[in-house]
């Protein structure tokens, strides 16, 4: 019954807003006043491309969660009383997100900002018997106040300066004041948007509350909630279009980080949700280099580089929030079919859930960037940003570093779904799992998120039409190029994808036909003569990355712990390694310690005996009746001097 | 469709050459040019043996390698003469698509639970990540010299700009081979005649492919090579002139490429495993001083 209501709220909700979003694409607009009492005054609500953008892939992701989330939670039947909590939470959450990409109220906006933030919280600490879930939930809590209070910051700096709410006096104030001035305000917006995007050094929540939160809420929150700190950051960009170049290389500079970095970490990870965390963090980090390219060729006033940015930022959006949904939905499969996370105690599970395994396969080539799948095609456009701005050398050397870290980027997301496909669901079994059946009531939304990622891999064009009206906000970019060389090359793009797959076919038959007529057996694997294939032999995912470990040792803190083998007859041996992240680790661990040692100094005051707390009380009634007698004192001695 | 036509023809016998110039550097006198192919055609004829433990990664994924091989040959242009397939920035197709082929190999090494061939895996995904920034550096240096984002584009401007270009086209021919090199795991970061698994890159990864598969592999080698072979041909093919002019061009530069890695896996010992890294990243290096050089030509290096 709570499942069918939140599905038909959900529905119900993406119903309305996505016919909204779809006319407003279409060219017609839409704005509306909603008078919101004394306080909030005149509320606008009011729908561009951009908002629609983001709505439609909120509203695909928010309803493929609701109706794997339908299904999964069918798994906790000592959760029960929390049901109705969670599903009042997830269509809070929906409701919220649509309402963050209409309002242009700023007051209103941060209502609703604050009610995605607490509504995604309950979902995190669904499971709330675990501790880690508890730290997580509270670790994302606390962070994500911390980016409300910049966002506060920001919008009453305009309020004090304008003495309004209107988002569009944000732009009137900003074409009235300095550069330097817009500049600041973008900043302090710029940071607290992008704590809840998660670029490096602000992603240091979502390696904890991914893997808390239930599958269907990380794919929730990795898919669209994190999109919400995107949408932001090119709300922004819209109304404050001064300082194009420095906040170009602002965005460009930290997304190549972020990017890096979190690949970098993910791979090291023995935890899959946790991995597929830091992957989300990669991909802001793309996105955030396309943001870059846009926003730098917008000032380059490069038509090309503007719309390949733009564009390629915003489809990478839709593309993460389905290949991140898949992989947390399938990786959810997993865990109920394990009951465990660690990817190393896995091995063999695509025998034994081939649909699961395919629907990973093709979320993991996607994320990859490979053709013929959806994410090849928006990092293909942000590369054709970055190749256009080199051969039309326009400060070639940013942009060489640029195409350097994306490449690296693409090779080490390939080292990591290797990994983590190969690990899990090829190979022997490592680790004895009780049953494992594969539950094909969770499958259907997964197929529909897999169906779209091939269909943009595959017609891209469609897409990247439907992409020019909000690319067109920002300046004449999208106008100009709809018909023109970006979409022939989008049409050799789909071309060779489909090349691709039909000489896949033509092999595949090949082979099928000559192996007709061939004696093809089954063996055991090749052990250099040895027949016994025991999976103790097999590769771990450790030791798959164990010479990448040695290159990046310097990057990351590892900590090995366990006992080394010296005898020539061993006995069984425990080993353990732990990978930290040593920008946690310096920015967040170690202000928070000296904060708490420094707090730790006035423990005395917390002594448990109630005479003592009356006596601080006692102390505040006389130090609040005191300090303003002492004041008038003072007054009335300097008036006395003043008057000698 | 004319590089395609050259490009499979050089396949036939580039091994052989290799193997050829190998021989008669120590001394022997080898085996036929094309008895590399043939043993390739009796491979194809013959069955197959599987693991038990392999799914359908380990079926499909010969196919898919050799599928996205053949898709990359289709961008490779022949002097001014376009490939099958030209877009702006079809290179980045161009890599993506054999990174898809390696991916399937790698996962497809994974899929038979070897420890041997896990370990090929994790090396060969490494090695290639490595070298991937060094191919899209070495073309954006490209892309800045000649102002073009194309196979096409960059080889058909290549000539017109200064003497320097033909130096650098030397300098990125010498990236290109060591490429090469790596990507088909060969001296000096991997020996494919090693008869040790626990040495082995590539080779140790397809221990339990047979018949069509170990066919389709093998060969995906010998293309590979002259993939790279007919890239680096394109630095010193003379755009205009006629094609009894270039086709010999063409053919000399395989030959000598061929030879050239006869001479290297002669010669040259094999790396430890743990300087392979740090070998493969001085490449990167040097395609970033290849494009240092071109913002020095153009001016632009303040």
């Amino acid at each position: 019954m709570k499942r069918t209501i939140a599905l038909v709220a959900v529905l119900t909700n993406s119903a309305i807003s996505s016919l909204v979003a779809v006319k407003v694409l279409s060219g017609a607009s839409f704005s509306e006043v909603i008078y919101g009492g004394a306080i909030f005054g005149n509320i606008f609500i009011r729908a561009d491309a951009l908002s629609a953008w983001f709505v439609l892939l909120t509203n695909f992701t928010a309803i493929t969660g609701i109706l794997y989330g339908r299904q999964y939670l069918k798994h906790y039947p000592e959760n029960k009383p929390l049901m109705s909590l969670h599903f009042a939470s997830y269509i809070i959450n929906h409701a919220a997100l649509t309402g963050l990409f209409f309002i242009q109220h700023s007051l209103a906006f941060l209502c609703s900002w604050e009610m995605m933030a607490l509504s995604a919280f309950i979902m995190v600490i669904y499971e709330h018997g675990k501790m880690e879930t508890l730290k997580a939930g509270i670790n994302y809590l606390i962070q994500s106040h911390i980016s409300i209070i910049l966002l506060t910051l920001g919008f009453l700096w305009v309020y004090t300066k304008t003495g309004s709410f209107d988002f569009r006096d944000i732009s009137a104030y900003c074409l009235n004041s300095g550069n330097q001035a817009s500049l600041l305000l973008f900043l302090v917006f710029f940071t607290g948007f992008a704590i809840k995007a998660g670029f490096v050094p602000f992603h240091t929540w979502l390696p904890y509350a991914h893997p808390a939160a239930p599958s269907h809420v990380s794919g929730l929150m990795s898919g669209v909630i994190i999109k919400s700190g995107i949408y932001g950051i090119m709300r922004m960009l819209l109304l404050m279009p001064d300082n194009k170049m420095a906040i170009g290389y602002i965005i460009l500079g930290v997304s190549l980080i972020s990017g890096v970095y979190g690949v970098m970490l993910a791979i090291v990870q023995h935890n899959l949700k946790r991995l597929l965390a830091y992957h989300s963090i990669e991909n802001i980090g793309i996105i955030g280099i396309g943001i870059g390219i846009g926003t730098l060729g917008a000032g380059l006033h490069n038509d090309f580089m503007t719309f390949a940015g733009y564009a390629g930022a915003l489809l990478h959006t839709l593309n993460h929030s389905l290949f991140k949904s898949l992989l947390f939905f399938t990786s959810g499969n997993v865990y109920l079919a394990t009951h465990s996370l660690m990817i190393d105690r896995m091995g063999g599970l695509g025998r034994k859930m081939p649909r699961t395994a395919a629907l990973f396969l093709v979320a993991a080539l996607a994320i990859c960037g490979l053709p013929p799948f959806n994410g090849f095609i928006s990092e293909f456009l942000i590369y054709s940003g970055l190749f256009d701005a080199i051969s039309s050398n326009q400060s070639a050397l940013v942009f060489a570093i640029s195409v350097f870290s994306l490449a690296l980027i693409g090779g080490l997301a390939l080292l990591c779904f290797t990994k983590a496909f190969g690990i899990i669901f090829l190979g022997n079994p490592r680790h004895s799992f009780h049953e494992i059946r594969e539950d094909k009531s969770v499958l259907f939304p997964n197929y529909l998120i897999a169906g779209v990622i091939i269909l943009i891999g595959l017609f891209p064009r469609l897409f990247l039409s439907v992409l020019t009206t909000p690319v067109s906000l920002y300046g004449n970019a999208g106008s100009i190029l709809p018909d023109s060389q970006i979409m022939q090359i989008m049409q050799h793009v789909s071309l060779a994808s489909w090349g691709l797959i039909l000489m896949i076919i033509v092999v595949y038959r090949l082979r099928k036909w000559i192996q007709k007529h061939r004696v093809i057996a089954t063996g055991p694997t090749w052990g250099c003569g040895y027949e016994t294939d025991s999976p103790k032999l097999q590769y771990t995912a450790s030791s798959f990355v164990k010479p990448y470990v040695k290159i990046i040792k310097p990057v990351i803190d590892i900590q090995d712990s366990g006992d080394e083998i010296n005898d020539i007859v061993p006995n069984a041996v425990h080993s353990e390694s732990h990978f930290h992240d040593r920008l946690e680790m310096k920015l967040i661990d170690g202000p928070t310690k000296a904060l708490r040692g420094f707090l730790g100094r006035f423990k005395f005051l917390q002594n448990g005996r109630v005479q003592f707390y009356v006596l601080y009380g006692v102390v505040f009634i006389g130090i609040s009746i005191t300090i303003p007698l002492v004041i008038d004192a003072l007054r009335t001695l300097v008036n006395i001097i003043k008057q000698l | 469709m004319l590089s395609l036509l050259l490009i499979i023809l050089t396949s036939f016998f580039f091994t052989g050459i290799i193997i050829r110039s190998k021989s008669i550097l120590s001394g022997r006198k080898g085996p036929r040019i094309f008895q590399p192919m043939l043993d390739i055609f009796r491979c194809l004829r013959t069955g197959s043996v599987y693991s038990k433990t392999t799914s359908f990664v380990f079926q499909i994924a010969p196919t898919v390698y050799i599928a996205t091989i053949l898709m990359a040959i289709l961008f490779i242009p022949f002097g001014n003469k376009q490939g099958i397939l030209s877009f702006n920035g079809d290179f980045v197709f161009f890599a993506y698509v054999l990174a898809l082929g390696k991916f399937f190999m790698i996962i497809a090494a994974l899929d038979t639970g070897s420890s041997f061939e896990g370990m090929g895996a994790s090396r060969e995904a490494l090695y290639s990540m490595l070298i991937e920034p060094a191919f899209f550096i070495l073309m954006g240096s490209f892309a800045l010299l000649t102002g073009y984002s194309s196979f096409a584009g960059i080889f058909g401007a290549l000539h017109y700009g200064s003497y320097v270009s033909y130096g650098l086209g030397a300098l990125a021919s010498f990236v290109f081979v060591t490429i090469a090199l790596i990507e088909n795991s060969r001296m000096p970061v991997d020996d494919p005649k090693t008869h040790l698994e626990l040495t082995m890159i590539h080779e140790v990864m397809i221990l339990d492919n047979s018949g069509f598969d170990l066919g389709l592999i093998l060969y995906g080698t010998n293309l590979k090579f002259a993939l790279y072979g007919a890239i680096i041909a394109n630095f010193f093919l003379t755009p205009g002139y006629q094609l009894y002019y270039s086709i010999p061009i063409y053919f000399a530069v395989q030959v000598t490429f061929g030879i050239v890695i006869g001479i290297v896996e002669s010669f040259a010992a094999r790396f430890r495993m743990n300087h392979n890294p740090q070998f493969i990243l001085m490449f990167t290096s040097i395609s970033m001083l290849i494009f240092l050089g071109v913002l020095l030509v153009m001016g632009k290096l303040i």
